[in-house]
C-alpha cells in the first residue's frame, strides 16, 4: 500500500500541470480538475483504510532510509486529515465549476484558477504527510504561495489591499518557522520529526522552550489563534466565495494540525499547555464577540471560524487522550460545517446580491433551499445536538471536566457561552437574511436607523463594518446548490456515523499518546530508544 | 559547536534592518524588509552548519569529518528559491498596487476604519434586559433602549474624550 502515499500530493500536482497546458480549454481544464481531485480522494480513502487496518505508512522517498532521507508519514491522524481536505477540495471545486458556468469566464481568469488551486491542494496534502519539519515548511509554502495568487485574483483593488496585510503577515510566519527549523537542526542535527523527537530530551531545556516557542508562534500566526489571528477578518471576506470557503476550511486547520503535531511528537512533555489553555480561552471569547458585532455574514463567519479555533486549540492543550480525540474529531467537523457555510453564504450572495445583513430580507420566500443550506450548518456550527458541532464540543467538555484544573473549568465555561454567542450571531444572520420580509431590509437599508419598530434588530448595524457592500442579484446555478446540499449531507453523516468515527479519532489520538508510536514507525525498531 | 561571529553579526544587522523596513508603510520598503529577513535566515541555517570543512564530495581519502555539514545548504537552497520565487510575486503585487491608485503604500483597511469610528453605545444590546427577553424582534424594542442608548451614548463620549 505505501506506493499510494506519495500519489497524494502528485496526483494533485500532475493534475495542475495538465490543466495549465489545457489552459486555453476551460471545459477540458475542469475536468482534469475534477479526475485529479477524485483520484485523489479514492487514493486517500484506500490509505485510510489501510493505515487504519495495517497501521502507519511510511514512504522514505528516493529509497534513502529514514533519518538521512525525506520521509513521507501517514498515520490515522495524517490519513484523517487527507480524506476530509480531499471532499472538501472536490466539493468546493464542482461549486466553483458551478459558479463558472453560469457566469462565463470574464469574471474569474479560470485558467489561472485550477491549477493553482491544485498546487494548493498539493501543498495541503503534503502538510499533513510530511515526516520532516523542512518538507513541512515547504508544503507550507506550496500553500501559501497558492493561496496568495488565489486571494488576489483578479487583481482588483480591494483584493490586493486585502491581500497585501495577508501575504507579509504569512511572508513573516514562513521565515519564523524557517529561522525556528535552522535553530533545532543546530540543536539536535536533524530535521526529521522523529529523531528530534528522539533527540529533544539532550539539549538544555531553555533552548527547548526557545524553539518549541517559535515553532508555536509560527503555527499559531497560520492557524489564526487569538493574538495572531489580526489579519485574518481582513483577508478572506474580499477573496471569492469558493476561495474564502476552502481557505477557512484548510488553511488554518494545517496550522492547527502543524500545532497537534509539535504538541505531541516534537514536545511531548505539554510544557505551555497552561500557555495554550489561555490563548484557547482568549481565541474562543474575542472571536466570538467580534462575530456578534458584524454586518455582513462574511465577516461575520470568518470571526466564528476564529473563534472556534480555541476549541481546537483547547483540545489540544488538555494532551489526554480523550482531550486530543475530541480535538481531532473537532478538526474534522469544523473543516467541513465551516466550509458549508461559506458555500451557503456564497448562494446567499447570488440570490439577494449581497451579503450585508443590513440590506438582505425575504429569501426564504425567494429560494427555500438556500434557507435550509444555510441553517443546518449555522445550528450545527453553534452546537446544537444532535449535530457533530454538540459531539465534538461534549468531547472537549468531558475531557476537560477529567482534567479537573480550574481552568480547564473556566475553559468549559468559556466554550458553551462562545457556543451559545455563535448561535446566537448565526440566527441573527439567518433571522435577518430569510426570515424578515424584505419591505424591511429596504426600509432599514433606505431611511434613519430606528425609524420601523421592527426594523431596529438590524439598526445597530447599520454602521457596523460591510454594512454596505452590494452586488447583482442573479439565481443560484442548480451544481451550486448541489455542491452545498452534498457539503451539508457530509456533515450529517458525521452525526450518523459519529461512532465509527470517533473510534477513528480515539486510535488516532492513542497514536499521539507519547511520541513512541510515531518515532518506532518512523526510525524502526532498532532506532527507537 | 563552532560558529564564525562575522557571520552572526551580519545576521543580526540583517534581521534588525529588515525588521525595521517590514514596519514601513510603504510597500517597497516591506519588499526589501522580506527580503533581508529571508537572508538573514539563510545565513542563520549556514551558521547551524557548525564548523567550516571541505566542500562535500565523496572521495577517496578525505575523512568524513573534514567534509562541511551539506543538509544546511540544501535546506538554504531550497530557501533562496522560495524567496526569491515570493519576491517576484510581491513585486507583481506592488507594481499592480501602484497600476491601480499610484500609491505603493499599505493602505488602511476601511472597515477597521468603520469599527473604530463607530458609536461605542449602539452596539451593547447583550446587556439590555429588555432586548434579551425579546428574541423575536417585535416592536417595543424601538422606544425604551433607544432612549436609554442615547442616555449611555453621551456618557461614553464624555469618558472616551
Amino acid at each position: 500500500m505505501s506506493f499510494l502515499l506519495p500519489l497524494v500530493v502528485l496526483l494533485p500536482l500532475l493534475g495542475a500541470a495538465s490543466a495549465l497546458i489545457a489552459g486555453r480549454r476551460p471545459r477540458l481544464q475542469a475536468i482534469l480538475t475534477v479526475v485529479a481531485l477524485s483520484a485523489t480522494l479514492a487514493v486517500a480513502i484506500v490509505l485510510l483504510v489501510a493505515v487504519d487496518t495495517g497501521g502507519t505508512i511510511v514512504v522514505e522517498v528516493g529509497g534513502w532510509s529514514a533519518p538521512w532521507g525525506i520521509v513521507l508519514v501517514a498515520d490515522r491522524l495524517a490519513a484523517l486529515m487527507v480524506v476530509t481536505s480531499a471532499a472538501v477540495l472536490l466539493a468546493v471545486f464542482i461549486y466553483t465549476i458551478g459558479q463558472g458556468l453560469a457566469d462565463g469566464d470574464d469574471e474569474t481568469p479560470v485558467s489561472i484558477y485550477n491549477p493553482t488551486y491544485l498546487v494548493m491542494a498539493a501543498g495541503v496534502f503534503n502538510a499533513f504527510i510530511a515526516g520532516d519539519l523542512f518538507n513541512l515548511y515547504v508544503g507550507f509554502e506550496i500553500l501559501l504561495a497558492a493561496s496568495y495568487v488565489l486571494l488576489t485574483l483578479g487583481g482588483t483593488r480591494a483584493r490586493i489591499q486585502a491581500g497585501v496585510t495577508y501575504i507579509v503577515v504569512s511572508l513573516l510566519s514562513s521565515l519564523l518557522f524557517l529561522a525556528a527549523v535552522a535553530m533545532i537542526y543546530g540543536a539536535t542535527g536533524t530535521v526529521n520529526i522523529a529523531q528530534i523527537s528522539e533527540r529533544i530530551g539532550e539539549i538544555p531545556p531553555d533552548v527547548q522552550m526557545i524553539i518549541h516557542v517559535m515553532l508555536l508562534v509560527a503555527f499559531g500566526i497560520k492557524a489564526a489563534v487569538f493574538p495572531l489571528s489580526f489579519w485574518l477578518p481582513d483577508s478572506y471576506p474580499t477573496a471569492p466565495a469558493p476561495v474564502t470557503a476552502v481557505f477557512a476550511g484548510l488553511l488554518t486547520k494545517v496550522g492547527v494540525y502543524a500545532i497537534l503535531r509539535t504538541e505531541t511528537v516534537i514536545f511531548p512533555g505539554g510544557a505551555l499547555s497552561n500557555v495554550l489553555m489561555v490563548v484557547a480561552l482568549l481565541t474562543l471569547v474575542i472571536g466570538v464577540l467580534g462575530a456578534v458585532a458584524q454586518a455582513d455574514i462574511k465577516r461575520l463567519l470568518s470571526f466564528t471560524l476564529l473563534s472556534h479555533i480555541g476549541y481546537m486549540v483547547f483540545g489540544i492543550a488538555i494532551g489526554t487522550v480523550i482531550g486530543i480525540a475530541a480535538a481531532i474529531y473537532y478538526i474534522i467537523h469544523h473543516i467541513i460545517v465551516q466550509t458549508t457555510l461559506f458555500l451557503a453564504t456564497g448562494l446567499v450572495e447570488r440570490i439577494g446580491g449581497t451579503t450585508s445583513l443590513t440590506r438582505l430580507g425575504g429569501l426564504l420566500k425567494l429560494s427555500p433551499i438556500v434557507g435550509v443550506l444555510f441553517f443546518i450548518p449555522a445550528l450545527n456550527l453553534g452546537g446544537i445536538p444532535p449535530f457533530s458541532g454538540f459531539i465534538g464540543k461534549l468531547g472537549l467538555f468531558i475531557a476537560g471536566a477529567e482534567l479537573g484544573t480550574p481552568l480547564s473549568y473556566i475553559l468549559i465555561a468559556a466554550g458553551a457561552v462562545t457556543s451559545l454567542l455563535t448561535l446566537y450571531a448565526l440566527m441573527r444572520a439567518w433571522n435577518l437574511a430569510f426570515w424578515r420580509p424584505k419591505a424591511e431590509a429596504d426600509a432599514t437599508g433606505a431611511s434613519e436607523p430606528g425609524d420601523e419598530a421592527a426594523a431596529s434588530a438590524a439598526a445597530h448595524l447599520t454602521e457596523a463594518p460591510g454594512a454596505t457592500q452590494t452586488m447583482t442579484a442573479r439565481s443560484a446555478p442548480r451544481l451550486m446548490t448541489r455542491a452545498t446540499a452534498a457539503m451539508v449531507l457530509l456533515s450529517l453523516a458525521l452525526t450518523v456515523f459519529a461512532g465509527p468515527l470517533y473510534e477513528i479519532a480515539h486510535r488516532a489520538a492513542q497514536d499521539l499518546d507519547g511520541p513512541g508510536a510515531y518515532v518506532h514507525a518512523v526510525l524502526g525498531s532498532d532506532d527507537a530508544p | 559547536m563552532n560558529a564564525s561571529l562575522v557571520l552572526i553579526v551580519i545576521m543580526a544587522v540583517m534581521y534588525a534592518c529588515g525588521i525595521f523596513m517590514l514596519l514601513e508603510r510603504s510597500m517597497t520598503r516591506v519588499l526589501i524588509g522580506f527580503l533581508l529577513l529571508g537572508n538573514a535566515t539563510n545565513i542563520l541555517i549556514l551558521i547551524m552548519a557548525g564548523t567550516v570543512g571541505i566542500a562535500p564530495f565523496v572521495a577517496e581519502g578525505v575523512p568524513a569529518e573534514e567534509l562541511h555539514d551539506p543538509l544546511p545548504q540544501a535546506l538554504s537552497l531550497t530557501a533562496i528559491v522560495i524567496t526569491f520565487g515570493l519576491s517576484a510575486f510581491l513585486l507583481a503585487l506592488i507594481y499592480r498596487s501602484w497600476h491601480l491608485g499610484h500609491v505603493d503604500e499599505v493602505e488602511d483597511d476601511p472597515e477597521d476604519i468603520a469599527v473604530g469610528e463607530r458609536d461605542v453605545a449602539v452596539e451593547d444590546e447583550e446587556s439590555d434586559p429588555q432586548f434579551a427577553a425579546d428574541t423575536d424582534f417585535e416592536s417595543e424594542v424601538a422606544t425604551a433602549p433607544h432612549a436609554d442608548q442615547n442616555d449611555r451614548r453621551t456618557g461614553m463620549s464624555g469618558g472616551s474624550e
